[in-house]
């Protein structure tokens, strides 16, 4: 069984019984969108997030490194004129390519900082849902010394 | 209950800009331990944000954020504000802690 699918099941037995033990209401276990997580390719992930292939916009800034010295810990900002509704990140040679999505109310500005992790030297995405449409902006990211394992 | 973090609330005209480090190991389950075996997946999925009881930012992660989360964002908002900070993560261990907006 390959260590993706072995991880898929654990994830699954685990949200399964806590939330059968109450531990965690049903609500919270499926809030978390395990199939985009789940998704190994970046049309995985956009077909998860509800969309094809987002057009390129470049009403979206992403701040980033050019080089990473440290493959665990990569600071990347996204930011966007446009009203986001919601914002990903998408590692595109990560095992599990969505990095982190996040949801902006209305009064949140269309912005998020923070610092993820990366496989090896790869393109990285940040899509923005604005107007109930995801647009996406992308950067190649080096790195030096990979994040994802020992 | 899991380790406090730590946040940092400032408003400049109408605008309240968050950090906040969380506390979390964030295992991606591809690291292996000494013995080759591998190391569990255990890492954080969901963050909320309140500010007066209120949504102001929700984020959920996947395996590849980094050690000790960390967040920036920002919100219209005002000194004074009671933030509230909640996450839980894959063993469904949670944390809230608070912050007032300076």
């Amino acid at each position: 069984m390959n260590l993706h699918r072995r991880n898929l099941l654990q994830f699954t037995a685990i949200f399964t019984l806590m939330a059968s033990a109450g531990l965690i209401t049903e609500a919270q276990a499926e809030e978390w969108n395990k199939a985009a997580f789940e998704g190994k390719s970046l049309d995985e992930v956009f077909k998860a997030l509800g969309t094809s292939t987002p057009e390129k916009s470049s009403l979206i800034s992403m701040n980033a490194p050019d080089i990473a010295e440290n493959g665990a810990v990569v600071p990347v900002s996204i930011s966007s004129n446009l009203k986001a509704q919601q914002i990903a990140i998408l590692v595109e040679k990560n095992p599990s390519t969505l990095a982190a999505q996040f949801f902006i109310p209305a009064g949140t500005e269309s912005f998020v900082s923070t610092r993820i992790k990366m496989a090896q030297t790869s393109n990285v995405f940040g899509l923005v849902k604005a107007d109930g449409k995801w647009l996406m902006t992308s950067k190649e990211i080096k790195v030096t010394l990979g994040g994802c394992g020992g | 209950m899991g380790d406090p973090m730590r946040i940092r609330a400032a408003e400049t005209n109408g605008v309240v800009d968050v950090k906040i480090l969380m506390k979390h190991d964030m295992e991606s389950g591809q690291r292996k331990d000494a013995s080759g075996k591998l190391i569990p997946a255990w890492f954080i999925t969901m963050v909320n944000v309140k500010a007066q009881g209120k949504d102001v930012f929700n984020a959920e992660f996947g395996s590849a954020v980094s050690k000790d989360p960390f967040l920036n964002f920002k919100y219209k908002g005002s000194k004074g504000d009671k933030l509230l900070v909640s996450w839980i993560d894959l063993r469904g261990d949670k944390r809230t802690d608070e912050a007032t907006v300076s």
